[in-house]
This record gives structure tokens, sequence and C-alpha cells, in this order.
């Protein structure tokens, strides 16, 4: 599984990395040659449509599911060998647990998977607050309930890397956010996360990096920063044929975009002094200029576009 | 949720379930655990102390006391009914019912420990927990081993207990079995059982679920088995290929013991093979059923 691969690098930086992992179904292809690193302490964003391969990828990183071809080291071993899997705590799509026993006695049994004290048990489920529901039968918990109690049992045992599919599905908006604070919180004490899922504003708001994963293909990796691209300046100003020579003066033929009565200007917005100054000295009068930044999800659309646009 | 616990991290480093056989003692404390647990294990080995109470004790004793026969004890003296329910007779009791019904049950719970695992998708979860899939299986194996030794040693128990509370209210002179033929039915009522759980096991790591597979299981263990055994009386190539099924191997190991001689055969206990041989098939299922189980779950991709 995992040949022509250095797994040496335990202490190195790199937490998972896969090579041209591809899982195919029939004629489908569910992961296509998926190659992406995550770095020790980061919280990586895994991000696609539903469908679009992030489960299994997973998976096979985990070692539920066999690579087709293609190989993935986690924490240095090979994916799914006991020594990475021991390191590792997952939620994967969707909280599987004994419905007849309470959440805490499911916890239990998998801290005895574990080999960890059962007393861990407790402890997580502090974590996800559900202390006080406990005693109570998996079966009769909320789908919010069932999603913090796979997020507890992921986090027993302190994993140094935690995979989080999907994680906030089904919770309510207060539910989303202490999840989301849960994970920023593992990434501060040090433990590595990756998370997949399909709210982009989720993973702009605490991933450090994103893998875009789309119809099984990885589009690209980056930080979210990179991904989003630097700031652009919109203007609106008359004449308009003389604002848009004016900037393309300053920003170059391609750094200027008409967008409905205003133009998009690729300058930082510390330039935004110069642009207008140069644009009042042509006459042109200035109704407004502010400085835009792209949303994730914006960044998300063109990619999935231009990927179907080049498919056809 | 609370986010104060975790500036303070120790990496604990979870190495102990990489070891193969810490693995699989971990994984037979936790699934022994979970099993415990579990309403419906003790709801099949409860069905089977019923059946043995009503089958071994109940009818006979009934009849015993009222006279009457019905079609578990037609054409047998009062005396020897209520011999059948003595002390001295509990070897025999104990394991007559297990080649088919015992069986039976067995197989369900095997097939229950297996399947529903992959419906509630606790096999996803058991597997992302640390030890390797040969550790998990044979952790399973053990704690589904631990709970037929229950049954049968409770089994044994129930049916002393209810053969010397008869022979007390009949007044009758206590006469204890041998040690050894009582060790020689329970080690053989453990074969049985075993072998039956084991093949429940693998049923529902096939069809991965319970429904399916105790279905087909049951029907097979109950009806085609038999029906096989009948169609192999003219049939020569059907009666050797009914030599080498479970229910043949189980039911003869039995019948060495019990035999199948008297007015009132028990469904199930054969004489088709020898002691001797019965114990050489019983012991290749034994063998053979969690090589495959084993086996198929670790190959498998698990959604």
């Amino acid at each position: 599984m995992v040949e022509g691969m250095n797994l040496n690098h335990d202490n190195h930086d790199t937490v998972v990395q896969t090579q041209k992992l591809t899982k195919r179904y029939g004629d489908r292809l569910a992961a296509d040659r998926v190659s992406l690193t995550v770095r020790r302490g980061e919280v990586y964003g895994f991000l696609g449509p539903n469908g679009a391969g992030k489960t299994t990828t997973l998976r096979m990183i985990l070692g539920l599911i066999r690579p087709t071809s293609g190989s993935a080291a986690v924490l240095g071993q090979p994916a799914g060998s006991p020594a990475a899997v021991a390191r590792v705590g997952a939620l994967v799509e969707g909280p599987g647990f004994y419905p007849y026993l309470s959440g805490k006695d499911n916890l239990r049994v998998m801290a005895r998977y574990r080999g960890i004290p059962e007393s861990a048990a407790d402890e997580a489920l502090e974590r996800v607050d559900l202390a006080t529901r406990g005693d109570d039968r998996f079966k009769s918990y909320s789908l919010g309930m069932k999603q913090r109690l796979g997020a507890a049992s992921a986090l027993m045992g302190d994993p140094d890397l935690v995979v989080l599919d999907e994680p906030t599905n089904g919770l309510d908006p207060a539910g989303m956010l202490d999840m989301r604070r849960l994970i920023v919180d593992l990434a501060r004490g040090g433990q590595t996360v990756l998370l997949s899922s399909h709210l982009l504003d989720e993973v702009q708001e605490i991933c450090d990096r994103v893998g875009v994963i789309n119809n099984g293909e990885l589009l690209m990796e980056s930080t979210v920063a990179e991904l989003r691209g630097g700031a652009s300046l919109a203007v609106r100003g008359r004449p308009v044929d003389r604002a848009i020579a004016v900037a393309m003066g300053l920003a170059g033929d391609d750094g200027v975009h008409v967008d409905g009565d205003r133009m998009l200007v690729d300058l930082e917005p510390a330039d935004a002094p110069a642009l207008v100054r140069e644009l009042v000295a042509a006459g042109v009068a200035v109704h407004e200029v502010t400085s835009v930044e792209r949303t994730l999800e914006e960044v998300f659309f063109e990619m999935t576009r231009n990927e179907l646009e080049a498919t056809r | 949720m609370s986010t104060a616990t975790t500036s303070t991290r120790v990496t604990t480093g979870t190495t102990r379930t990489t070891n193969p056989f810490a693995g699989a003692a971990a994984s037979a404390r936790a699934e022994l655990l979970r099993l415990r647990k579990w309403p419906a294990v003790w709801v099949t080995i409860g069905a089977w102390l019923a059946l043995t109470v009503m089958f071994g004790f109940l009818f006979n004793y009934v009849s015993y006391k009222t006279g009457d026969t019905s079609f578990s004890n037609e054409g047998v003296t009062r005396q020897s009914l209520l011999d059948e329910v003595l002390p001295a007779n509990v070897p025999h009791v104990l394991i007559q019912g297990m080649p088919m019904f015992g069986g039976a049950l067995m197989l369900v719970l095997g097939a229950l420990v297996a399947g529903n695992g992959y419906g509630w998708g606790t096999w996803k979860t058991v597997l992302t927990q640390g030890p390797a899939r040969p550790a998990v299986v044979t952790g399973s194996f053990a704690a589904l081993t631990v709970f037929v030794v229950t049954t049968v040693v409770a089994t044994l128990a129930l049916c002393f207990g209810l053969a010397l509370l008869i022979a007390g209210v009949e007044s009758q002179t206590v006469v204890w079995p041998t040690l050894s033929d009582t060790a020689k039915s329970t080690g053989v009522g453990f074969l049985v059982m075993e072998m039956w759980a084991l093949l429940g096991f693998l049923l529902g790591t096939v069809a991965r679920g319970p429904a399916l597979s105790v279905g087909l299981g049951l029907v097979w263990a109950l009806v085609v088995e038999n029906l096989l055994r009948g169609v192999g009386q003219l049939l020569g190539p059907v009666e050797a290929f009914t030599k080498i099924l479970p229910g043949t191997a189980g039911g003869s190991l039995v019948g060495s013991i019990v035999g199948t001689g008297g007015p009132d055969p028990t469904p199930g206990v054969l004489d088709t093979l020898s002691g001797s041989t019965a114990m050489i098939v019983l012991g290749a299922y034994l063998v053979l059923t969690p090589l495959l189980a084993g086996w198929l779950v670790t190959r498998r991709d698990v959604a």
C-alpha cells in the first residue's frame, strides 16, 4: 500500500500524505489520484460538494477501505496499520454506535478497544456537553447529540490526528458554533484536525489550509488566504471608458474587470489613494471606491465552473 | 462544549493496542462489555433455557404426574419418564436438544454479534480504534465463546437444579451421574454450541446483517439439512454430502453419547457418523469457520 513512499517522517511536519489515491467502484471513480498533505498542528479543510469523494478519501486514509491504486501514509505509517490507527480519532460519515447502550457505555466500549482507561469516557462526554445525558440510551439521542457523541469518541485518548467527516451535520446553530470552537481548540492544543465539509463559511472560518475536491479530483490545495486571493478595489466612476483606461494604466490590461456599472481593479487597498488621484487627474468623476475580498464560496464556484467547462 | 481543557494536552501514545495479543485482549474486553449489556443476547440464551426446561423436564414431569402421554413421550413407561428428569440423567438432558434447537439459537447469537455491526456502523467505529482487524475478530470470537460457555454452564446448573427439585418433591434417592459423564457431556455440548455460534458469526459476516443470515441459517439448520438427509437415503452422492454437514456432525456427536434408539428419538440427534468421525468433522468446522470469517473481515472494505 505504501510502495515508493518515505515512511520515516514521523517526526516531520507531515501528518497525512496521500499519493495518487484512487478508488474505483465499477465505472465510477469515487476518488481520482488524490494527493494531499496535512501538516502537523493545522486544521485542514477538505472541501467539496456532497458526493465529491471526501468521505471515500477519508475512509482510505483511515484504512476502512482499500485504494484501487495509490497510497496513503498517516503519521509516517501505512494508512490503516494499527500503529497509525491507534493515534487517530475519527468520526466518519455519521456516528456508528450500539443503539441499546447508553452514550457513556458506548464510549467505555471504545475506550476498551483503544486500551485506555474507561474514565476517558466521562472526560469526553464533558467535553461535548453530553455529561448529563450520558446514561441515556444512544437510540434516544437527537441527531445532534449522536454527532456530538461521535466527536467525543474521536477525541478519546488525545489522538495526534482527529479526522472529522462533516462534523456539524445535524447540529443546530449553537451546536455548530460549539463544534467549531472545539475544533479550533484542538488545534491550539497541538492536535492536527482533518475536517471535511461542504460548508464554505465553516472552512473559511476555522481552517488553516484547504483542499478542494470535486468529482473525485483534488482541484487545488492551499491556504485559505491564498485560495481567496488578494483583495481588489471596486470603483464606480464616470465616464466609464476613461476610468477603465486609467485603471489599466495602473493595474495592467488584465487587471481590470467590468462588473455591472463598476469595475474591479486588481490592486491592494493601499493603492486606492494613487488610483483615485490618477482618476481625478484624468477628469473622471469618482462616485465610489471600496476594497473587496472574494469569499471562498466565490472561489469555489469559479473553480468548479472552470472544471465543468474544461470537461465539455 | 468545554473549550478550556485542551491547552494542556498530554500525548498518551496509545501503543498498547498495536501489539496483536494486547489488541485481541482489548477487543475481547470491549466486546464482553457490549454483549453483556445487550438484551438480545440474554433473550436468545433465555429462549434456549426455556426450551430446556420445557422439553427436558416440564413435559415429561407433567406426563408422569398426570399419566398422559404426548407427542414427545409416546410409548414410554411412567417410571422411565421420571428417570429421565432425575439427576442421573442430566448428562443426557443437557445435550439432547443442542444439535438442533440449541445450535439454532447459538447460530442466531453468532449472526447477531457479527451482523448488526454493519447496519449500525459500529464495525466502522471499532475498526478505527487501533487494534488490527485480525485482533478485533479474535476478540469478538473470544467474547462470543465466553457467552457460549456461559450458556452451557447455565444449562448444566439449571438441569441439576430442576432434577434435584423433582427428586426432592418425588422423594427419590438422589443418584448422581459420574463426573466423567457429566464432564464429557458438558464438553460435547460446548463444542456443538460453539460450532453453530461460529457458523452464525460467519453468516452474519457474509450477509453484513442479521436478518438474512438468521433467516437463511435457521432454514438451513432446521429444515434443509433434514431434507437432505432424507434425500440422501435415496441418492448416494447426496448421502456422502450430508455426512459433512454441521448438523450431521453435531447430531452424531451427541447421538454417540445419548444414543438414538428408544421410543422417543430427539430431533437432530443422529447416528450417521461414529463419535470419533463426528468429532473430526466438527473440529474442522471449529477451525475453518473462524478462519474464513476472519479472512473476510480482514479483506473487505467497511463502509
